[in-house]
């Protein structure tokens, strides 16, 4: 039954490319600050520029719009720290966005799962926010927000546009730097590279307020010795995904669901109704709490995701299927199954496989 | 009582056992000695109630020290170990109740709930779910096969014997679950975890109310009930007022300390009217009852009416005898056959034959002797 345990929680962080693994330790075998003048400080500065000039160019950015930081959140706080006046973000935003801002406006979404464009031009003209967060796509159900749509009402009341494409970033045809956003989250270990490296992307002429003042670098807009084994792993993880084809992948997502449909008429795929994630299915079965579905999954090797779990391992119910109108009943029974560019058929089948014999038992029980 | 002695678990090889671990040492050893004898052992730990107040070492996580404690004995064990939120389920079938019987005049049981409606029902569910083939605790209760299907006894260390908190225990339940320190004493216990070098095994034995880390369970039910603690009167059983007391739920039938009260001969809570926030005193005489009324009653075997068993109505007093008549729907009356005092309603009432645990039921009401002489008197006068 068990065999070699599988990985399909790729949403929380996707194992690192062989490539960005040997960049990043060829970069910690080699000393120097990027910042000192001697020439090991300037070997490194001119590793650090390279990788920066690599993630700039697959996002079709300058490479000076690349300010690297720790990763996601403090790319996402970074942006927020710039707001000069109210704050707005969607109600599905990630926690690093919720709970560093908790008395932003909250910008609704439908029960699809996407921005309520209607009610956010209402809100956006009701308190005339100076900055506007939101996601490209949602780190749970995977859907994709209209932030092109967004970006023109932001436009409108003269505010400024954050986008959190971390989980987004590199699995959409188009770059998220394209969308009229001034600045862009992103993050390397979603993708293939290191925890502990990511990048706000900003928009050309937008002065950065630095939320880490101290040394010059980045710019003066982010104070630390940079991550330069990271940065380097970062931009080797770009160039694997370079033109990756995710259609593979999103098939695979599409047969898994309809496999257990099939056995679980009452499994919904939540937000499959508007564009997702190629990597992302959010799997409901209503009275089937996600603990229960995590753990029988677990003990049988294969890896899931659901809501967010606390330091102590319990499981709180999704804000964001809590914000598409489900109860927290619902909230409670959803679990989320994400992809990657190496998922194959039989990780497919070995889930299925797995969430069916627990299904059986668990209907089986309820019956008795 | 020797560790070595064999253990028939009644398990298939290698079957995957659900155990619930507290963090405490006799769950910790519980998960031990199955992982030792070749079980896939899940440890569970249940989330119950957020424990950032009762943390004295200043951290702000919900979890307390006693969750570290199970992953850190699980990760020793090498088994799995998952963290179970039933922090609402807690406080709707268990928390809420005990404050609700404080405010009625009660003397609540809570851990008899929480065996019952939580971890024997919601954990075993889920175990169920999980494939597995039992769910095990750490409880000091032996599980043993009779001739009409297992039974449950106590444990064989009667010292710490914890049947009394199982006796809501159904007979499908009992088919799923196993207790397997009940065959050892406490030092054995600790013997096994210190040879596996479990990091609980000096660890102190639990207080009494989980929830309740420091003991003023009146603060907690104020919080959710503040009727349970406004003042009210002493009385004596005539209702002359004797005194003053801040809240009933102080207070439990055969309490005889913290009364504040001075008459000539030691006074003793004899009866909780919460519709007044009265408190009734009186001499030990008054104090002793020779029955009690059960209600939710639970029978994993029935008493015989005319069978004399062992009877226990409050769990930190000594068995006594008496005789069980079952009534309709769930009801039942245990005639103690020596009066006995501090029966309080809102206890469990648990009753043997021998080690052997039949069940019991809650404290409803209770007859005074007073009251059971007058009614064989009346009885007598009314033959013809």
């Amino acid at each position: 039954m068990k065999g070699e345990p599988v990985y399909l929680d790729w949403a929380a962080t996707a194992p690192v490319r062989p490539e960005a693994i040997a960049a990043t330790a060829a970069a910690l075998r080699e000393v120097g600050n990027p910042a000192s003048v001697h020439a090991f400080g300037r070997r490194a500065r001119a590793r650090l520029e390279a990788a920066r000039r690599a993630v700039a160019g697959f996002f079709g950015v300058e490479p000076d719009a690349v300010v690297f930081t720790s990763g996601g959140s403090e790319a996402n706080q970074l942006a927020l720290h710039q707001a000069r006046g109210p704050i707005a973000v969607a109600a599905i935003e990630h926690a690093s966005i919720l709970e560093a801002v908790p008395e932003a406006i909250r910008l609704p979404v439908t029960p699809a799962g996407i921005l309520d464009l209607a009610a956010a031009e209402r809100l956006l003209a009701e308190h005339r926010p100076s900055l506007v967060a939101c996601q490209l796509a949602n780190n749970e159900t995977g859907a994709i927000q209209p932030v092109a749509e967004l970006a023109r009402l932001v436009r409108a009341i003269g505010a400024h546009l954050h986008v959190d494409a971390v989980q987004a970033a590199g699995k959409l045809a188009s770059a998220p730097t394209a969308l009229g956003a001034d600045t862009v989250a992103v993050s390397a270990h979603k993708l293939g590279g290191p925890a502990g490296i990511g990048a706000l992307l900003v928009r050309p002429g937008l002065p950065l307020r630095p939320r880490q003042p101290g040394g010059g670098q980045e710019g003066g807009r982010r104070a630390g010795t940079p991550n330069l084994p990271g940065a380097v792993g970062f931009a080797a993880a770009l160039e694997c995904l370079s033109g990756f084809d995710w259609s593979a992948v999103a098939a695979l997502r599409d047969r898994l669901e309809r496999e257990l449909r099939a056995i679980a008429p009452e499994l919904r795929a939540v937000a499959a109704e508007v564009p997702r994630l190629p990597t992302i299915s959010c799997l409901l079965t209503p009275g089937l709490p996600a603990e229960t579905q995590l753990v029988a999954l677990d003990l049988d090797g294969v890896a899931v995701g659901a809501g967010s779990a606390c330091s102590s391992g319990k499981l709180a119910p999704s804000h964001v299927l809590r914000a598409m109108g489900l109860s927290e009943a619902e909230a409670r029974a959803a679990i989320r199954v994400s992809l990657g560019w190496s998922t194959s058929d039989a990780e497919v089948d070995r889930l299925v496989g797995a969430w069916t014999a627990l299904y059986r038992r668990w209907r089986q029980r309820r019956a008795a | 009582m020797a560790e070595t002695a064999p253990i028939d678990f009644d398990l298939p090889a290698g079957a995957r056992v659900v155990v619930a671990m507290s963090g405490g040492v006799d769950s910790s050893v519980t998960a031990a000695m199955l992982a030792e004898a070749g079980f896939e052992v899940v440890g569970v730990t249940l989330q119950l109630y957020d424990q950032r107040a009762s943390r004295r070492d200043g951290k702000t996580c919900c979890a307390g020290r006693d969750l570290e404690d199970a992953r850190a004995v699980a990760d020793r064990l090498g088994i799995a170990h998952y963290t179970l939120d039933m922090e609402a389920r807690f406080r709707a079938a268990v928390i809420e109740e005990f404050a609700a019987a404080y405010a009625a005049g009660r003397t609540p049981i809570p851990c008899v709930r929480c065996n019952e409606r939580v971890k024997f029902a919601d954990l075993l569910a889920f175990a169920r779910d999980l494939g597995a083939a039992a769910l095990a605790t750490g409880h000091y209760v032996r599980r043993l096969r009779g001739p009409a299907g297992f039974e449950l006894h106590r444990a064989a260390d009667p010292h710490r014997d914890q049947s009394y908190f199982l006796f809501a225990t159904t007979p499908e339940q009992l088919d799923f679950l196993r207790f397997p320190i009940g065959e050892l004493d406490k030092p054995a216990v600790r013997a096994i975890a210190a040879r596996l070098g479990l990091p609980v095994a000096e660890k102190p034995d639990s207080q009494d109310i989980c929830f309740v880390p420091d003991g003023d369970h009146a603060r907690l039910v104020g919080a959710l009930r503040p009727d349970a603690l406004r003042p009210g009167e002493i009385v004596d059983g005539t209702g002359r007022v004797l005194g003053r007391h801040a809240g009933i739920a102080r207070f439990t039938v055969g309490q005889r300390k913290g009364l504040g009260v001075a008459v000539g001969e030691p006074l003793y809570v004899t009866a909780i009217d919460a519709t007044r926030a009265r408190i009734v005193v009186g001499p030990r005489r008054a104090n002793l009852v020779a029955a009690a009324r059960l209600e939710g009653c639970s029978w994993l075997a029935a008493p015989h009416p005319e069978e004399v068993v062992a009877v226990k109505h409050r769990y930190n007093e000594p068995a006594v005898t008496g005789r069980v008549a079952r009534e309709p729907d769930g009801r039942a009356r245990v005639a103690f056959l020596e009066p006995q005092a501090g029966v309080a309603p809102g206890q469990a009432c648990v009753v043997w034959r021998g080690t052997r645990l039949l069940g019991g039921g809650w404290i409803a009401a209770t007859e005074p002797v007073r009251d059971a002489a007058a009614a064989r008197l009346d009885g007598v006068l009314a033959a013809p």
